[in-house]
């Protein structure tokens, strides 16, 4: 203990000893380099830079000095004191970078554990691939029109120019329901016939939708499936532009060297018409030609059953099986994995195609 | 249908060297659909050889009749030694001759002949069916060769059987009957090859005689316009056809019968012409062709005994008694066939002969018909008898009528010819065929519709080449009925077709078109991208629809499209009121399967099956959708008004039509099973309930644009739900739908697994999304205060957030429950509901005092409404 007031003697300034200082400075760093965790430096701390450190005493001895001395001995202990701080900060730095990547460390953990905690779900491939037609034409200036299921005979076959006698009106292939004149419509046909009522032209329509055929459900036929139309009826409206826009969705579909090709075929509601088949560079089997849909010009008979003169418009339409599409797209070889609606097989799809 | 290129070959002159690949092209490029183009050179590889059979050893001790015969074979085995073969046929006998292909030889299939050792004996090669060399289905014995065969023992076999030539298989479309004959594909492919034609139905024939063939009276000469009749008598009846003839209809899968009734499908295939003989024996008097009575009966050639309709066309026999009803048959037929009834009938006109007049074994004069039918009348007939003959697909289809003579001319050569005999000299031609409809075309209307220049001239050149006769100018000088069609009636710049006989197809100006583009090809179709006007882009019903698709799909459901037919149990199943209008649905008259013949009237009813799938082929975690229609009748008004096609339908007339048909919203359903969330290294499972489906229904109204504040969800009671766990949502007030956990009596008769929850939404009823106005983000600070609430235990959870958030004013900016308790400390039939309360103010800080007393009046609300009292207060 000193005493501000007592008189110096040496033996009570000890610590204020140049080689006491330096052996603190000394001492303390020792230490400080020997510990690596942070509460144990925490306590050399305060054993080396605290109230009863060797320094802080040694401060405290300044007191009995002669004030002559004092200057010197003060600025001898703040150099002390600095060169322990300095010692202590470097190795906190080294200690808390330490402490901080082992706590990383620890932290690691197996990245790869599956988290599926709430399982993705899925559309429908076959609403994705609608949809994907339907903005293509919608960008052209198309517009989306639908219609009902459960139809007028009258706008599912006569005024589509199949008379009652045609063979797609027998049981073969159509529904009949208990309410007389009406039928599950077998195209998305008189969508058509309902827009042409419903609107002057021009008219610039594409017609999704669920079909219904009595087929046993197999692998090439569903009693249910989907097809999407397209219809342009307009002044001057050629077989050209038909090619054309058929050409435009196949490159839109499967690429730059996709083309159409056409085949004569006979439909009631087209005349000329025909089947168009696709050049298909991504078959799984190699590049082929793939049947795709029916297509022509507008049957005459049938703008005037819905009241567009033929004299002044020409019109086009075209149909295609989404269903098809998406077999040879995807290489689906059932059609009853498209139907039975395994959540494996709507999963595989995602929410985009 | 299937025919030997060599026969096309006796009417078009085609390139020597024609490949099957040609082939193909220039049918499909016509228009013919090609099923398959076989050349049949290529199918049997080796030594296919004919063999006469020497001797014949039958072994015994196997379990069928195995022979061991020595076949001559020439020198075609090199040893000119006979060659021992096994067979297992028997039909044959010595002195037979038959086709062999000797070991190394490869048969259709990749089937590969070796020498080999079977029952015991040394076999070298086979003898061959007709199913084994590809010529047909014919397995009931080997092929034995005709006597008349031209081919001795070592020959090479193949053109003796026909397997020297090209068959190839094609579909005609239905306008095109035409083409349904060797006549028709080989006129088609002289248009695509520009090569010489020679039409059959243009060879001379005998003209109708003052004197009948046989007395006939056509009674109804719409359904028959045309009826003609030659009789040969004195056929051999033991006449075979000759082999050439047996071979093309094999190839056309057309069982050889006898040697007239051979003529007359040999005839059809070439001509086109659908023919029938008569047994002119069985004949007892004057042929009546007439409409069936109601209550006639006829047991056509399968044997079918058939009630005939007043619609079908019928040949009768007039020296036929008239059957008296008798008890047994009145039972069946209650009407018996009308006192007068001009004969009996004996063939069901232009579909199917009858038994008691058709040619037998014995037959040795016979009466050939060649007639014209209506096409609807036939297709009528064949539909409703299910008689899909070869004759009747012809007739629909439309059949030449200038061919019953050149028909009639070539059946009596040809059974005079094989089966001896004398043509009678009378012919019987009873015509009242109306002349083709002339068209009347703008000589540019090809050209304006393909977008094709097609030169001057051209247009008239392809009309003649399918057979059109054209005249130049102006149509209405000229006699017969006109067909106008095209931007100018008539006048310079038209052309007046007349089609050709055969094509009753051509009636329109656009089929004419049609032709003209075909003939120059459509591959010379330019390709021009039409520029269509500015569109509206996507309906908002569109647009919702997808929104609500990926808003599911994203939150973990899959969405799948169910087949709408259901069972008219499953309303039981579900549990429905008896007087539950979804009881009332559309019912399919010709369902697939009988039990479930009725259209669904809420998606559910088809999901629950796609559900049941999935569960059953091991997927139990399970959370499906789909957004489709439901088919819900209106009360029954009869039938939409007939509407005619010649011009639009009035906008009554279609409003009136069109409000017969069912309602047909759009529906969006959602169903659960299973667990929500998997176990996993995390923890426990979730399971699949009630709160998942009533979520997915906020997320669906979400999506669908609805803002909160208009959507109300509230207890409900509706089957086939739960009735303590049903929600029901309603936006505006309207009721939009249900969601929650299914009943468990239905659960169990619907065989699905406990807890199975649900949702069913209706779109339509959806009002349409409105814009949504911007929230105001002030940055000032919150204030969260949260507080506890006991209510009553029935006090939906949701009405008490409405009354606190309306008790709070405008500083409250949201309110969320974070914990429901109850226990015996919150006291008997209460619970207490924790609300996170965060207020804020647009301008300031809020003050603790300000938060204090907004929350002060949001409980006292809450009070108010529902007696609740803060928790700890």
């Amino acid at each position: 203990m000193t005493y501000r007031n007592d008189p110096y003697d040496p033996k009570q300034v000890a610590l204020l000893d140049p080689r006491a200082l330096a052996s603190a400075v000394a001492d303390a760093a020792t230490a400080f380099e020997a510990t690596t965790d942070p509460d144990a430096l925490a306590e050399l701390r305060r054993q080396h830079l605290g109230d009863r450190a060797p320094v802080s005493l040694a401060r405290r001895e300044i007191g009995a000095l002669p004030p002559a001395a004092k200057s010197d001995a003060g600025k001898r202990v703040n150099e002390a004191r600095r060169s322990i701080e300095s010692a202590y900060a470097d190795r906190l730095a080294v200690v808390q970078a330490a402490q901080a990547e082992r706590m990383l460390a620890e932290e690691r953990v197996d990245v790869t554990l599956p988290y599926d905690r709430r399982p993705r779900g899925a559309r429908h491939p076959i609403s994705t691939l609608s949809e994907r037609i339907e903005d293509l034409f919608v960008g052209m200036g198309y517009e989306i029109a639908e219609g009902p299921e459960l139809e007028l005979e009258w706008t599912n076959f006569d005024a589509l120019n199949i008379p009652p006698d045609h063979p797609a009106r027998g049981t073969m292939d159509t529904f009949y329901v208990d309410i007389p004149g009406l039928v599950l419509r077998t195209h998305t046909s008189p969508v058509q016939a309902r827009t042409m009522l419903a609107r002057k032209p021009p008219i610039y329509i594409v017609c999704p939708g669920r079909v219904y055929r009595t087929d046993e459900l197999d692998a090439t036929h569903s009693p249910v499936f989907h097809q999407v139309e397209g219809l342009v009826v307009d002044e001057g409206i050629t077989m050209a532009h038909l090619r054309g826009t058929l050409d435009h969705l196949a490159k839109a579909m499967f690429g730059a060297e996709a083309r159409t090709r056409w085949r004569p075929h006979y439909f009631p509601f087209t005349e000329p018409s025909g089947e168009f088949d696709v050049w298909f560079a991504q078959h799984r089997d190699g590049p082929r030609w793939v049947e795709w849909g029916g297509c022509g010009m507008v049957n005459p008979r049938v703008l005037r059953a819905c009241g567009i003169d033929p004299d002044v418009y020409s019109g086009f339409a075209f149909g295609m099986g989404i269903e098809r599409t998406l077999m040879f797209r995807h290489g689906i070889s059932d059609m009853r994995d498209m139907a039975e609606g395994d959540v494996r097989f709507t999963r595989a799809f995602g929410v985009e195609v | 249908m299937r025919i030997p290129v060599s026969w096309l070959r006796e009417h078009v002159e085609l390139p020597a060297d024609l490949s099957p690949e040609d082939l193909d092209r220039a049918l499909v490029g016509l228009g013919i659909e090609v099923e398959s183009v076989l050349d049949l050179r290529s199918t049997v590889t080796g030594s296919l050889v004919v063999g006469e059979v020497l001797e014949i050893e039958e072994l015994t001790g196997f379990k069928k009749p195995i022979r061991f015969c020595r076949v001559d074979v020439g020198a075609a085995n090199g040893t000119g030694e006979p060659q021992e073969i096994v067979c297992g046929a028997t039909n044959f006998a010595p002195g037979d001759r038959v086709v062999v292909i000797l070991p190394g030889g490869v048969l259709p299939g990749g089937f590969a002949i070796g020498a080999r050792k079977t029952y015991g004996r040394n076999s070298n090669g086979m003898i061959c069916s007709v199913r084994e060399l590809g010529l047909g289905d014919d397995h009931e014995g080997i092929l034995v060769l005709p006597e008349d065969a031209p081919a001795k023992p070592g020959d090479d076999a193949r053109p003796v059987v026909g397997l020297d030539d090209v068959v190839v298989e094609v579909e005609i479309t239905p306008d095109r009957g035409y083409e349904m004959s060797v006549r028709g594909l080989a006129r088609e492919l002289s248009h695509a090859f520009e090569v010489p034609f020679v039409d059959p139905a243009l060879a001379p024939a005998t003209g109708a005689t003052a004197e009948p063939a046989y007395p006939v009276r056509v009674l109804d000469t719409v359904g028959c316009d045309r009826f003609a009749a030659r009789v040969v008598r004195g056929v051999d009846p033991l006449a075979e056809s000759p082999q050439w003839m047996r071979q093309r209809l094999t190839v056309a899968g057309i069982r050889s019968i006898s040697l007239a009734v051979d003529i007359t499908n040999y005839l059809m295939l070439e001509l086109g012409q659908p023919m029938h003989a008569f047994d002119l024996d069985a004949l007892r008097g004057e042929l009546v062709v007439r409409r069936a009575v109601p209550g006639e009966r006829l047991t056509t050639l399968d044997g079918v005994d058939r009630a005939l309709d007043p619609e079908d066309m019928v040949i009768c026999d007039a020296g036929l008694p008239v059957p008296a009803a008798d008890a047994a048959t009145a039972t069946e037929t209650p009407s018996v066939p009308t006192a007068g009834a001009d004969g009996v009938p004996i063939s069901l006109a232009a579909v199917m002969g009858g038994e008691t007049s058709e040619v037998v074994a014995s037959t040795t004069n016979v009466l050939f018909e060649a007639a014209h039918w209506e096409p609807v009348v036939v297709g009528r007939t064949a539909r409703r008898h299910r008689l899909f003959s070869e004759a009747a697909k012809r007739w629909e289809r439309g059949v030449d009528p200038a061919l019953p003579l050149v028909a009639l001319e070539r059946a009596v050569a040809l059974l005079t010819t094989y089966g001896g005999g004398t043509a009678g000299a009378e012919v019987l031609d009873i015509d009242h065929v109306a002349p083709p409809t002339r068209i009347v075309l703008d000589a540019d209307l090809p050209a304006r519709r393909a977008g094709v220049p097609y030169e001057p001239g051209r247009t008239v050149a392809l009309l003649e080449r399918v057979g059109c006769a054209v005249a130049v100018g102006d149509g209405r000088t000229a006699a017969g009925p006109i067909q106008v069609g095209g931007r100018h009636a008539s006048g310079p710049g038209t052309l007046v077709v007349t089609p050709p006989s055969w094509r009753p197809d051509l009636t329109d100006p656009a089929d004419l078109v049609e032709e003209v583009v075909r003939l120059d090809g459509y591959d010379r179709v330019p390709s021009v991208l039409p520029v269509a006007p500015a569109g509206r882009g996507l309906t908002p019903d569109q647009r919702r629809r997808r929104s609500v698709s990926r808003a599911l799909a994203e939150n973990g459901y899959v969405e799948v499209l169910s087949p709408p037919f259901v069972s008219p149990d499953l309303f039981d199943r579900l549990g429905l009121p008896a007087d539950d209008p979804r009881r009332n649905a559309v019912r399919l008259t010709n369902p697939l399967s009988d039990t479930e013949p009725l259209m669904r009237t809420a998606l559910l009813g088809s999901l629950l099956g796609t559900l049941r799938r999935n569960i059953g082929r091991g997927h139990r975690d399970v959370a499906l959708y789909e957004i489709g229609m439901v088919f819900e009748p209106r009360p029954r008004t009869g039938p939409p008004p007939a509407m005619g096609v010649e011009h639009r339908p009035s906008d009554e007339e279609f409003r009136a039509a069109d409000a017969v048909l069912p309602h047909q919203p759009w529906r969006v359903a959602a169903m659960l099973a299973g667990e929500v969330e998997p176990a996993g290294w995390w923890g426990a499972g979730r399971p699949a309930g009630w709160a998942d489906a009533v979520e997915a229904g906020r997320i669906v109204l979400a999506a669908a644009g609805i803002p909160d504040d208009r959507t109300v969800v509230r207890q409900a009671q509706r089957a086939p739900w739960h009735p303590g766990r049903c929600a029901e949502f309603l936006v505006d007030d309207v009721s939009v739908g249900y969601a929650g956990e299914l009943h468990p009596a239905a659960l169990a008769a619907l065989e699905l697994p406990p807890r199975t929850s649900a949702l069913e939404l209706d779109l339509d009823a959806l009002p349409s999304a409105p814009v949504a106005p911007a929230p105001r983000i002030p940055g000032y600070p919150p204030a969260l205060i949260d507080v506890a609430l006991v209510v009553d235990a029935e006090v939906p959870a949701d009405e008490v957030r409405r009354a606190l958030a309306e008790g709070a004013g405008d500083l409250l900016e949201s309110v969320r429950l974070f914990d429901v308790y109850a226990s015996a400390q919150v006291g008997e039939g209460r619970k207490s509901l924790a609300y996170k309360l965060v207020f804020r103010a647009p301008d300031r800080t809020l003050t603790g005092d300000e938060a204090v007393a907004a929350r002060d009046a949001a409980v006292a609300e809450a009070a108010r409404r529902f007696g609740a009292v803060l928790r700890g207060a």
